[in-house]
């Protein structure tokens, strides 16, 4: 054998290569930055690190701590109140929106952008403008006061048993637009022949919508549920540009029990161990999901 | 377009369907005042003196119209210790945005690219595992990755914060190319081959003049994203280097004494302007890339 052929060869092996190393790069960067450092964050969650990462292994320890704090309790509980509040409204709303849009009306290319702008903006523009709007001091209540309403009273913002509902409000200002969005383009993709036989046979608005058309946009229902479950998980930036975590801890959420005990409250290991059961919360939501989806794409091929 | 009961009368009558109309337009033009009151507050709240916010009601005009929160907001509040305004943070912000989006949608492209065009076994595993990278809490890579960027030296920069939003961007972009080259084609590939086009030729000269609106798309839903961030801002980008939306939250948060209502909702808007700009402009390919995100497949 000779050189040229060798180095023939080789560059043929390169050519045929090619597409995998134009992908490695991202590939490798993905396995490292994301399961890389989720494996790294599952192993500091079994040890006892405080301010910095500490690898001496500790077991369980870490998460017997974590369940041992009455934090992280408030934090789930406020989680569960908010995640449901979250989930249920902006379905509600945005299947609400998406029916009354779907009525051919006229101005709906100028209702739908106001609709959905609030999802163009950052969560911290969005706390730092409710935190204003419900100001007791200056904001809503005032407002009322200085109209006439003077036994007016919404102090939810300062007040720690309704504090979590403020960020339901803002939040549901935020996404139901979008839900809206995405329950409106099911609803077009519904058969309109469907419906005329419906009509024909003499339904009501009403009976078509509960027993054809929102049955037929389970899958639209499925994929808000799941962005949704998963935004509800992760917020963090809404709770710290409104509340930030209070009145108190009034308004603690795991995303924002996490980011204090492991930067400052200088117990990384119980950071790790909540971190851990958030991302298997998540997981149990996505993969399934993921899953389900990249087959049903296989099958259509 | 309009499918749907659309309109069918629910009892008879052309007097009660014309009712309905009325109610429904009533409710689509009250939610609509609900949906744009916020953004109203704090536009009219942000040209208004401190006494005045004071003295009356917030849903009033500005009665002595005036710029100062905003030139406050942009060259003067005080943020930590330094009193120069957000405009620095709005700069590093710009810094931070224009690589990331640049380096994310390009290797996106790429990514979508082979993993439609050029597949291998295996290409589906690959996929669904960057796929998933988007979802993940990022709280579960912060003590990790704030490591390793202090490890190479970029912790606490604008570099770090652009390798770390190319790094989670990643799963997002590829998403969008590989859905749309799905639908490119295959004979246009196969007969460029058979012309001896190679891997790059066929990128450049066929599929990348066809991919217009998946670039403004990617490029879009990455500038939001990345923009808005918040948590990877504060983590890994602290005091000078912060991004907008840290230096926003730091300048509404900390400020002590008299709160200033009318600089914070102006540094609300300096914050907002850009991706809002944006959604003005294209909002159209906004709520695609949104749609594309959410509804996979």
């Amino acid at each position: 054998m000779t050189t040229a052929t060798t180095i023939d060869s080789t560059i043929g092996w390169l050519q045929r290569q090619l597409p995998k190393l134009v992908l490695a790069p991202s590939f490798a960067v993905v396995l490292l930055f994301v399961y890389g450092f989720i494996l790294w964050t599952i192993y500091l969650s079994f040890t006892e690190s405080k301010m910095m990462p500490n690898y001496g292994f500790t077991g369980l320890s870490a998460y017997a701590r974590l369940w041992a704090q009455p934090n992280w309790y408030v934090a789930l509980q406020n989680l569960g109140i908010f995640g449901t509040l979250y989930i249920g409204i902006c379905i509600g709303l945005g299947l609400l929106l998406a029916i009354l849009l779907d009525q051919r009306i006229r101005i709906e290319g100028l209702l739908r952008p106001i609709y959905l702008y609030p999802m163009a903006l950052s969560f911290i523009v969005t706390g730092t403008a409710w935190q204003w709007f419900l100001n007791p001091g200056l904001g809503l209540e005032k407002t009322m006061h200085e109209w006439g309403w003077t036994s007016f009273t919404f102090d939810w913002l300062i007040n720690s048993d309704k504090a979590i509902y403020t960020i339901v409000i803002a939040a549901v200002w935020q996404s139901s637009g979008f839900v809206m969005a995405i329950f409106l383009a099911g609803l077009r993709g519904i058969d309109s022949e469907l419906i005329r036989a419906a009509q024909i046979d003499g339904a009501s608005s009403f009976a078509i919508y509960r027993r054809i058309v929102i049955p037929m946009l389970r899958p639209v229902f499925l994929s808000a549920f799941i962005v949704l479950a998963h935004m509800a998980i992760k917020s963090y930036d809404l709770v710290i540009a409104l509340t930030g975590g209070g009145p108190g801890r009034a308004t603690e959420v795991p995303a924002t029990f996490m980011y204090s005990y492991t930067f400052t409250r200088n117990q990384m290991g119980v950071g790790a161990a909540s971190a851990v059961i958030m991302l298997m919360t998540i997981a149990a939501v996505i993969v399934p999901y993921l899953y389900s989806e990249l087959r049903e794409r296989r099958h259509e091929q | 377009m309009s499918s749907s009961a659309a309109a069918a009368p629910v009892a008879g009558g052309v007097g009660t369907a014309w009712l309905w109309r009325v109610a429904i337009y009533g409710a689509l033009l009250l939610f609509a005042v609900i949906y744009l009151l916020p953004l109203f507050v704090m536009l009219v709240t942000s040209f208004k003196t401190l006494d005045e916010i004071r003295g009356g009601d917030m849903l009033q005009l500005p009665q002595q119209p005036t710029i100062e929160p905003w030139l406050n907001a942009w060259g003067t509040a005080c943020i930590g210790l330094t009193c120069e305004g957000l405009k620095g943070y709005f700069w590093n912000s710009i810094r931070m945005v224009v690589p990331a989006v640049a380096i994310s949608t390009l290797l996106g492209a790429f990514n979508g690219y082979v993993l439609t065009k050029w597949r291998f076994p295996g290409h589906r595993l690959i996929f669904a595992m960057m796929l998933f990278g988007c979802f993940i809490p990022f709280q579960v890579v912060l003590v990790p990755m704030a490591q390793v960027l202090g490890k190479l030296g970029i912790a606490n920069s604008t570099p770090g914060l652009i390798l770390v939003h190319v790094a989670y961007g990643l799963g997002f972009t590829t998403l969008f190319f590989r859905n749309y080259y799905e639908a490119f084609p295959n004979e246009l590939i196969k007969a460029a081959m058979i012309d001896g086009a190679g891997f790059f030729r066929i990128f450049f000269r066929i599929l990348l003049p066809s991919s217009g609106p998946i670039i403004v798309v990617t490029v879009i839903f990455q500038f939001t994203n990345i923009w808005n961030d918040f948590l990877f801002g504060a983590s890994f980008a602290a005091g000078g280097s912060s991004p907008m939306t840290v230096a926003l939250n730091n300048l509404v948060s900390s400020s002590t004494g008299v709160k200033e209502y009318n600089v914070h909702m102006a540094g609300a808007m300096i914050a907002a302007l850009p991706t809002l700009l944006v959604y003005v402009l294209a909002g159209r390919y906004f709520v695609r890339g949104l749609m594309a995100g959410a509804v996979k497949g």
